[in-house]
């Protein structure tokens, strides 16, 4: 156990010299039953990209953005984070998912629990922070969502936004190296969109590496610094946001605009 | 007149002639600390349960004691408490002397553990995935996000069936009787076999079930207001 440890650490620090992707994904393969929602699927995302995944429902572009830190486990091919290959059973995953914040289309915020509550858990029961210093970095980020007056409040008391933009800030508050989003303002009402999104371009801005699954694709135009097209799948089309949106090579993604723009 | 030198008479020989009420008081001491203690057994087995069962159903681990936690589940469920009582006291411990107390508390306590388990298990289950999936992709492992995350959600919501299963437990303690345990039900038999007048000591008895039970039922109540003010 402590041996894999130095290991890691180890081919953590090689990877930090090597200036080798933060996120390699290797012919990614994800399999339930019957249906292959993954069919090898590769891609590498740099510190500071911010990759935007978008597709047909089904194309598996959840799946594969829930099988980077595998809450769906891959059926077959590699991702290696910050140099450690995370789908290696042996790997002790929880410790890598502390650096990989994740925010869910159903913000999943705990209902049992104020905002303050919500923002340190982890922080204070998983990074060893005392009450005070969990509390002070919690403060900080709500500030920056303009939501610092809520800290008391419970998540039934809010908003989908203001849900959202907590789920984001609880995702910051364990100091994240990339940060994943799941369809984060599909249940939003409309006049909510905004708010979030404004966040995560606050987040783009200060080069946080982010992987966004989402259908917003004048936010995606504006904010990526490259988008991916996924269908059956597989990535059919990867280009920067100008190329994509403007000069699309596959006719699917063209056929795929044609409808969404 | 009649009536009222009746029930003087009826209570004198009844409660107070021969010191009758200690059997109630006695009885009621032993029917408390029955269901104090198999309480505590059921919630302890019904959580454990509840957990091995819940982990299976979630991550498809622990199988084997998942096996034996679905044959506990099944034979105690599908058997009468008054079997069972019997079975524990004559048949495993017929050959030692054992404290009847102690015997109706393991036996309560197995009973009352398979139905907790089952109502921990419906709130944990009941729990949406997302909690889960949040909990997790945080970083904290199974067990923490079940401390954490899950169980005191669960819990929240299964707080009045808990109370319920406890209600049902004390009035169930009425059986122990049988195997010539003096709690309160024991006591007012007691009572009327002496004094072949079976009314009162029998509805003092009921009457003291019934006030317990109701006041188990407002603490739960004023239990549940609490946890849920907590959220708004």
């Amino acid at each position: 156990m402590k041996d894999k440890k130095s290991v890691n650490a180890a081919l953590k620090e090689a990877w930090a010299v090597s200036g080798s992707p933060l996120i390699q994904v290797k012919d990614l393969k994800k399999s339930f039953k019957e249906l292959d929602a993954l069919d090898g699927v590769s891609v590498d995302i740099n510190k500071g990209d911010v990759v935007f995944v978008v597709g047909p429902s089904g194309s598996g572009k959840s799946t594969f953005l829930r099988c980077l830190n595998r809450l769906e486990e891959p059926t077959e091919g590699q991702i290696l984070f910050e140099g450690v290959d995370i789908t290696d059973p042996k790997t002790d995953i929880n410790l890598h998912r502390q650096k990989m914040g994740m925010v869910f289309q159903q913000f999943n915020l705990f209902p049992h629990m104020s905002i303050m509550k919500n923002l340190t858990l982890g922080p204070m029961k998983l990074q060893g922070k005392s009450k005070e210093e969990a509390e002070a970095e919690a403060k900080r980020l709500l500030e920056r969502v303009g939501l610092s007056d809520r800290a008391d409040a419970y998540p039934n008391q809010l908003s989908g936004g203001q849900k959202q933009r907590i789920a984001i800030v609880r995702a910051l508050c364990m100091k994240p190296d990339v940060m994943l989003f799941d369809e984060p303002t599909s249940a939003l009402d409309p006049e909510m969109v905004g708010e979030v999104l404004a966040v995560m371009r606050d987040l783009a801005e200060e080069k946080m590496t982010m992987v966004v699954v989402t259908h917003e694709m004048a936010f995606a135009k504006e904010v990526a610094s490259r988008v991916i097209f996924m269908a059956d799948g597989k990535i059919v089309e990867e280009a920067a946001p100008d190329e994509f949106f403007e000069h699309p090579k596959t006719e699917r993604l063209q056929n795929f605009l044609a409808k969404v723009l | 007149m009649n009536f009222i030198t009746d029930f003087t008479n009826d209570f004198y020989l009844n409660f107070i002639k021969e010191d009758r009420w200690k059997y109630i008081v006695d009885g009621l001491g032993v029917t408390l600390e029955v269901t104090l203690f198999a309480v505590l057994i059921g919630i302890a087995l019904g959580f454990i349960v509840a957990i091995i069962r819940s982990t299976h159903d979630k991550t498809g681990k622990m199988k084997f004691l998942n096996w034996l936690c679905n044959i506990y589940l099944t034979v105690i469920r599908g058997t009468p408490v008054l079997v069972q009582l019997l079975i524990i006291y004559f048949v495993i411990f017929g050959s030692v002397r054992v404290d009847k107390v102690l015997v109706a508390v393991i036996a309560f306590g197995i009973n009352s553990g398979a139905y907790v388990a089952e109502i921990v298990r419906g709130g944990i289950m009941s729990i949406d995935a997302g909690q889960f999936e949040a909990g997790r992709s945080l970083g904290f492992n199974y067990t923490q996000t079940m401390i954490h995350i899950i169980l005191p959600q669960a819990l929240k919501n299964v707080l009045p069936a808990l109370g319920n299963e406890f209600i049902v437990l004390l009035k169930e303690t009425s059986v122990a009787g049988y195997i010539a345990l003096e709690d309160l039900t024991k006591g007012a038999d007691i009572i009327r076999s002496q004094t072949f007048s079976p009314m009162m000591p029998l509805l003092a008895v009921a009457a003291i079930y019934l006030a317990f039970v109701m006041m188990l039922s407002w603490l739960i109540k004023v239990l549940e207001r609490r946890l849920r003010n907590s959220e708004r």
